[in-house]
Protein backbone atom coordinates (compact mmCIF):
# COMPACT_ATOMS: atom_id res chain seq x y z
CA UNK A 1 0.00 0.00 0.00
CA UNK A 2 2.88 2.35 0.40
CA UNK A 3 4.03 4.96 -2.04
CA UNK A 4 7.74 5.15 -1.58
CA UNK A 5 9.80 2.03 -1.76
CA UNK A 6 12.45 3.81 -3.80
CA UNK A 7 13.30 6.99 -1.96
CA UNK A 8 12.71 8.61 1.42
CA UNK A 9 9.54 10.58 2.03
CA UNK A 10 10.28 14.29 2.11
CA UNK A 11 8.43 16.12 4.87
CA UNK A 12 8.37 19.87 5.37
CA UNK A 13 7.62 20.92 8.94
CA UNK A 14 6.70 24.59 9.36
CA UNK A 15 7.00 25.17 13.09
CA UNK A 16 8.55 27.85 15.26
CA UNK A 17 8.45 26.05 18.59
CA UNK A 18 11.78 24.21 19.14
CA UNK A 19 10.19 21.74 21.57
CA UNK A 20 7.58 20.69 19.00
CA UNK A 21 10.25 20.43 16.30
CA UNK A 22 12.28 18.14 18.52
CA UNK A 23 9.34 15.89 19.39
CA UNK A 24 8.29 15.62 15.75
CA UNK A 25 11.83 14.71 14.78
CA UNK A 26 11.97 12.02 17.47
CA UNK A 27 8.67 10.51 16.41
CA UNK A 28 9.84 10.44 12.78
CA UNK A 29 13.18 8.81 13.61
CA UNK A 30 11.40 5.81 15.01
CA UNK A 31 9.21 5.50 11.98
CA UNK A 32 9.45 2.38 9.85
CA UNK A 33 9.68 4.17 6.52
CA UNK A 34 12.71 6.18 5.42
CA UNK A 35 11.95 9.87 5.63
CA UNK A 36 13.70 13.21 5.57
CA UNK A 37 12.45 16.03 7.72
CA UNK A 38 13.03 19.62 6.60
CA UNK A 39 12.21 22.31 9.12
CA UNK A 40 11.52 26.00 8.61
CA UNK A 41 10.60 28.35 11.44
CA UNK A 42 8.33 30.89 9.82
CA UNK A 43 5.83 31.37 7.01
CA UNK A 44 8.12 33.35 4.73
CA UNK A 45 10.74 30.62 4.85
CA UNK A 46 8.04 28.04 4.12
CA UNK A 47 7.03 29.83 0.93
CA UNK A 48 10.71 30.32 -0.05
CA UNK A 49 11.35 26.58 0.52
CA UNK A 50 8.38 25.61 -1.64
CA UNK A 51 9.39 27.98 -4.42
CA UNK A 52 13.04 26.91 -4.10
CA UNK A 53 14.14 30.49 -3.81
CA UNK A 54 17.46 31.72 -2.43
CA UNK A 55 19.01 29.34 0.08
CA UNK A 56 16.39 26.68 -0.79
CA UNK A 57 17.33 26.31 -4.47
CA UNK A 58 18.42 22.70 -4.05
CA UNK A 59 15.68 21.57 -1.68
CA UNK A 60 13.30 18.84 -2.79
CA UNK A 61 9.59 19.30 -3.25
CA UNK A 62 7.96 17.89 -0.09
CA UNK A 63 5.54 14.96 -0.24
CA UNK A 64 3.62 16.25 2.77
CA UNK A 65 3.62 19.55 4.67
CA UNK A 66 3.02 19.77 8.43
CA UNK A 67 1.94 23.36 9.05
CA UNK A 68 1.50 25.24 12.29
CA UNK A 69 -0.99 28.13 12.20
CA UNK A 70 0.56 30.72 14.47
CA UNK A 71 3.90 31.54 12.90
CA UNK A 72 6.21 34.55 12.77
CA UNK A 73 6.43 36.80 9.70
CA UNK A 74 3.79 35.09 7.61
CA UNK A 75 0.90 33.39 9.31
CA UNK A 76 0.12 29.70 8.69
CA UNK A 77 -3.32 30.62 7.32
CA UNK A 78 -1.70 32.79 4.66
CA UNK A 79 0.80 30.06 3.83
CA UNK A 80 -2.06 27.57 3.48
CA UNK A 81 -4.07 29.90 1.24
CA UNK A 82 -1.04 30.52 -1.01
CA UNK A 83 -0.24 26.82 -1.36
CA UNK A 84 -3.82 25.86 -2.16
CA UNK A 85 -4.19 28.58 -4.79
CA UNK A 86 -0.93 27.68 -6.54
CA UNK A 87 -1.44 25.21 -9.39
CA UNK A 88 2.03 23.78 -8.92
CA UNK A 89 1.77 23.30 -5.16
CA UNK A 90 -1.88 22.72 -4.29
CA UNK A 91 -1.72 18.95 -4.75
CA UNK A 92 0.73 18.58 -1.83
CA UNK A 93 -1.22 17.44 1.25
CA UNK A 94 -1.13 19.99 4.06
CA UNK A 95 -1.70 18.70 7.58
CA UNK A 96 -2.48 21.54 10.00
CA UNK A 97 -0.76 20.76 13.32
CA UNK A 98 -1.50 23.45 15.84
CA UNK A 99 -2.26 24.27 19.46
CA UNK A 100 -5.38 26.12 18.41
CA UNK A 101 -8.71 24.48 19.17
CA UNK A 102 -10.71 27.47 18.00
CA UNK A 103 -13.70 26.55 15.87
CA UNK A 104 -12.92 29.51 13.64
CA UNK A 105 -9.43 28.19 12.93
CA UNK A 106 -10.75 24.72 12.16
CA UNK A 107 -13.41 26.07 9.77
CA UNK A 108 -11.11 28.58 8.07
CA UNK A 109 -8.46 25.92 7.52
CA UNK A 110 -10.91 23.48 5.90
CA UNK A 111 -12.39 26.30 3.82
CA UNK A 112 -8.88 27.09 2.59
CA UNK A 113 -8.55 23.38 1.64
CA UNK A 114 -6.30 22.12 4.38
CA UNK A 115 -6.22 18.35 3.95
CA UNK A 116 -6.78 17.79 7.65
CA UNK A 117 -6.66 19.65 10.94
CA UNK A 118 -5.00 18.22 14.04
CA UNK A 119 -4.66 19.75 17.48
CA UNK A 120 -1.33 19.13 19.20
CA UNK A 121 -1.81 17.43 22.54
CA UNK A 122 0.04 19.06 25.44
CA UNK A 123 1.12 15.71 26.84
CA UNK A 124 4.43 14.56 25.31
CA UNK A 125 3.50 10.88 24.95
CA UNK A 126 0.22 11.88 23.31
CA UNK A 127 2.04 14.29 21.03
CA UNK A 128 4.37 11.54 19.81
CA UNK A 129 1.41 9.19 19.37
CA UNK A 130 -0.40 11.75 17.24
CA UNK A 131 2.66 12.40 15.04
CA UNK A 132 3.14 8.66 14.57
CA UNK A 133 -0.50 8.22 13.63
CA UNK A 134 -0.17 11.02 11.08
CA UNK A 135 2.83 9.23 9.60
CA UNK A 136 1.13 5.85 9.49
CA UNK A 137 -1.91 7.29 7.83
CA UNK A 138 -0.30 9.58 5.27
CA UNK A 139 2.67 7.38 4.38
CA UNK A 140 1.28 3.87 4.42
CA UNK A 141 -2.49 4.15 3.93
CA UNK A 142 -2.93 7.19 1.71
CA UNK A 143 -1.77 7.40 -1.90
CA UNK A 144 0.21 10.60 -2.22
CA UNK A 145 0.41 12.45 -5.51
CA UNK A 146 3.31 11.35 -7.66
CA UNK A 147 5.84 14.06 -8.35
CA UNK B 1 -8.67 12.39 24.61
CA UNK B 2 -8.59 14.02 21.24
CA UNK B 3 -11.85 12.94 19.74
CA UNK B 4 -14.42 15.08 18.05
CA UNK B 5 -17.68 13.67 19.09
CA UNK B 6 -18.30 13.04 22.72
CA UNK B 7 -21.74 14.51 22.26
CA UNK B 8 -23.18 12.92 19.17
CA UNK B 9 -22.32 10.21 16.67
CA UNK B 10 -20.18 11.09 13.64
CA UNK B 11 -22.30 11.24 10.48
CA UNK B 12 -20.62 9.58 7.53
CA UNK B 13 -21.87 9.65 3.94
CA UNK B 14 -20.60 6.79 1.80
CA UNK B 15 -20.98 7.27 -1.96
CA UNK B 16 -20.43 3.80 -3.38
CA UNK B 17 -22.19 1.64 -5.95
CA UNK B 18 -20.55 -1.69 -5.17
CA UNK B 19 -22.70 -3.66 -2.67
CA UNK B 20 -19.77 -5.71 -1.37
CA UNK B 21 -17.74 -2.59 -0.64
CA UNK B 22 -20.73 -1.04 1.12
CA UNK B 23 -21.09 -4.11 3.28
CA UNK B 24 -17.41 -4.21 4.20
CA UNK B 25 -17.34 -0.52 5.04
CA UNK B 26 -20.40 -0.96 7.23
CA UNK B 27 -18.78 -3.89 9.04
CA UNK B 28 -15.56 -1.99 9.61
CA UNK B 29 -17.53 0.96 11.00
CA UNK B 30 -19.52 -1.20 13.38
CA UNK B 31 -16.30 -2.24 15.05
CA UNK B 32 -15.10 1.33 15.42
CA UNK B 33 -14.98 2.65 18.94
CA UNK B 34 -16.55 5.96 17.98
CA UNK B 35 -20.31 6.13 17.65
CA UNK B 36 -21.18 6.75 14.03
CA UNK B 37 -24.09 6.84 11.59
CA UNK B 38 -23.44 5.58 8.09
CA UNK B 39 -25.64 6.79 5.25
CA UNK B 40 -25.16 5.31 1.81
CA UNK B 41 -25.98 6.64 -1.66
CA UNK B 42 -25.12 4.70 -4.78
CA UNK B 43 -24.54 7.29 -7.48
CA UNK B 44 -23.29 10.83 -7.97
CA UNK B 45 -26.70 12.42 -8.52
CA UNK B 46 -28.03 10.88 -5.31
CA UNK B 47 -24.95 12.18 -3.52
CA UNK B 48 -25.63 15.75 -4.65
CA UNK B 49 -29.34 15.45 -3.79
CA UNK B 50 -28.44 14.14 -0.34
CA UNK B 51 -25.99 16.96 0.33
CA UNK B 52 -28.34 19.63 -0.99
CA UNK B 53 -31.27 18.07 0.90
CA UNK B 54 -33.37 17.71 -2.21
CA UNK B 55 -36.52 15.58 -2.54
CA UNK B 56 -36.50 12.57 -0.25
CA UNK B 57 -33.33 13.86 1.41
CA UNK B 58 -34.99 16.98 2.82
CA UNK B 59 -34.29 15.77 6.34
CA UNK B 60 -30.82 14.39 5.72
CA UNK B 61 -28.15 15.58 8.14
CA UNK B 62 -25.06 17.28 6.78
CA UNK B 63 -22.32 14.65 7.04
CA UNK B 64 -19.17 15.21 9.07
CA UNK B 65 -17.14 13.35 6.47
CA UNK B 66 -17.69 11.86 3.00
CA UNK B 67 -16.20 8.64 1.61
CA UNK B 68 -16.37 8.99 -2.15
CA UNK B 69 -15.78 6.41 -4.86
CA UNK B 70 -14.59 7.79 -8.21
CA UNK B 71 -16.29 5.54 -10.73
CA UNK B 72 -19.99 5.99 -10.12
CA UNK B 73 -23.15 5.76 -12.19
CA UNK B 74 -25.01 8.87 -13.43
CA UNK B 75 -22.55 11.43 -12.10
CA UNK B 76 -18.90 10.61 -11.80
CA UNK B 77 -17.09 10.92 -8.45
CA UNK B 78 -14.68 13.45 -9.95
CA UNK B 79 -17.61 15.72 -10.85
CA UNK B 80 -19.12 15.29 -7.38
CA UNK B 81 -15.78 16.20 -5.82
CA UNK B 82 -15.35 19.28 -8.02
CA UNK B 83 -18.88 20.52 -7.27
CA UNK B 84 -18.54 20.01 -3.54
CA UNK B 85 -15.16 21.71 -3.27
CA UNK B 86 -16.48 24.77 -5.11
CA UNK B 87 -19.60 25.03 -2.96
CA UNK B 88 -19.05 27.47 -0.13
CA UNK B 89 -21.51 25.66 2.15
CA UNK B 90 -20.14 22.18 1.53
CA UNK B 91 -16.44 22.55 0.70
CA UNK B 92 -15.28 22.24 4.28
CA UNK B 93 -16.59 18.69 4.64
CA UNK B 94 -13.57 16.38 4.39
CA UNK B 95 -13.73 14.04 1.41
CA UNK B 96 -11.82 10.78 1.50
CA UNK B 97 -11.51 9.27 -1.97
CA UNK B 98 -11.91 5.51 -1.62
CA UNK B 99 -11.51 3.88 -5.00
CA UNK B 100 -10.16 0.91 -6.90
CA UNK B 101 -8.30 3.20 -9.25
CA UNK B 102 -4.54 3.35 -8.91
CA UNK B 103 -4.11 5.60 -11.93
CA UNK B 104 -1.58 8.36 -11.25
CA UNK B 105 -3.78 10.72 -13.19
CA UNK B 106 -6.71 10.10 -10.84
CA UNK B 107 -4.54 10.65 -7.78
CA UNK B 108 -3.10 13.92 -9.05
CA UNK B 109 -6.41 15.20 -10.41
CA UNK B 110 -8.34 14.54 -7.21
CA UNK B 111 -5.73 16.30 -5.06
CA UNK B 112 -5.91 19.23 -7.45
CA UNK B 113 -9.67 19.26 -6.95
CA UNK B 114 -8.98 19.47 -3.19
CA UNK B 115 -9.81 15.94 -2.14
CA UNK B 116 -8.66 15.66 1.47
CA UNK B 117 -6.97 12.33 0.86
CA UNK B 118 -6.84 9.52 -1.68
CA UNK B 119 -7.01 5.88 -0.73
CA UNK B 120 -6.91 2.83 -2.97
CA UNK B 121 -9.20 0.00 -1.91
CA UNK B 122 -7.24 -3.21 -1.50
CA UNK B 123 -8.72 -6.16 -3.37
CA UNK B 124 -8.07 -8.49 -0.44
CA UNK B 125 -10.94 -8.65 2.04
CA UNK B 126 -8.88 -8.42 5.25
CA UNK B 127 -6.73 -5.67 3.83
CA UNK B 128 -9.84 -3.75 2.85
CA UNK B 129 -11.18 -3.92 6.41
CA UNK B 130 -7.83 -2.85 7.79
CA UNK B 131 -7.65 0.16 5.48
CA UNK B 132 -11.21 1.28 6.26
CA UNK B 133 -10.44 0.95 9.96
CA UNK B 134 -7.31 3.06 9.59
CA UNK B 135 -9.30 5.70 7.74
CA UNK B 136 -11.85 5.78 10.52
CA UNK B 137 -9.30 5.82 13.31
CA UNK B 138 -7.48 8.68 11.71
CA UNK B 139 -10.45 10.84 10.72
CA UNK B 140 -12.68 10.09 13.68
CA UNK B 141 -10.19 10.15 16.53
CA UNK B 142 -7.04 12.06 15.54
CA UNK B 143 -8.37 14.75 13.23
CA UNK B 144 -10.52 17.66 14.32
CA UNK B 145 -13.46 17.64 11.94
CA UNK B 146 -15.14 20.94 11.11
CA UNK B 147 -17.71 21.83 13.74
CA UNK B 148 -21.34 22.42 12.75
Amino acid sequence: MNNYSQRPIEILLVEDNPGDVRLTREALKEYKMANKLHVVGDGEQAIAFLHKSGAYANKPRPDVILLDLNLPKKDGREVLAEIKEDDLLKQIPVVILTMSQLEEDILTSYDLHANCYITKPLDIAQFIHVVKTIEDFWFSIVKLPVK
Amino acid sequence: MIDNSMLRPVDILLVEDNPADIRLTREALKENKMANNLSVVVDGIEAMNYLRKKGKYAKATKPDIIFLDLNLPKKDGREVLAELKQDKDLKRIPIVILTSSQAEEDILKTYNLHANCYITKPVDFDQFLKVVQSVEDFWLTIVKLPPD
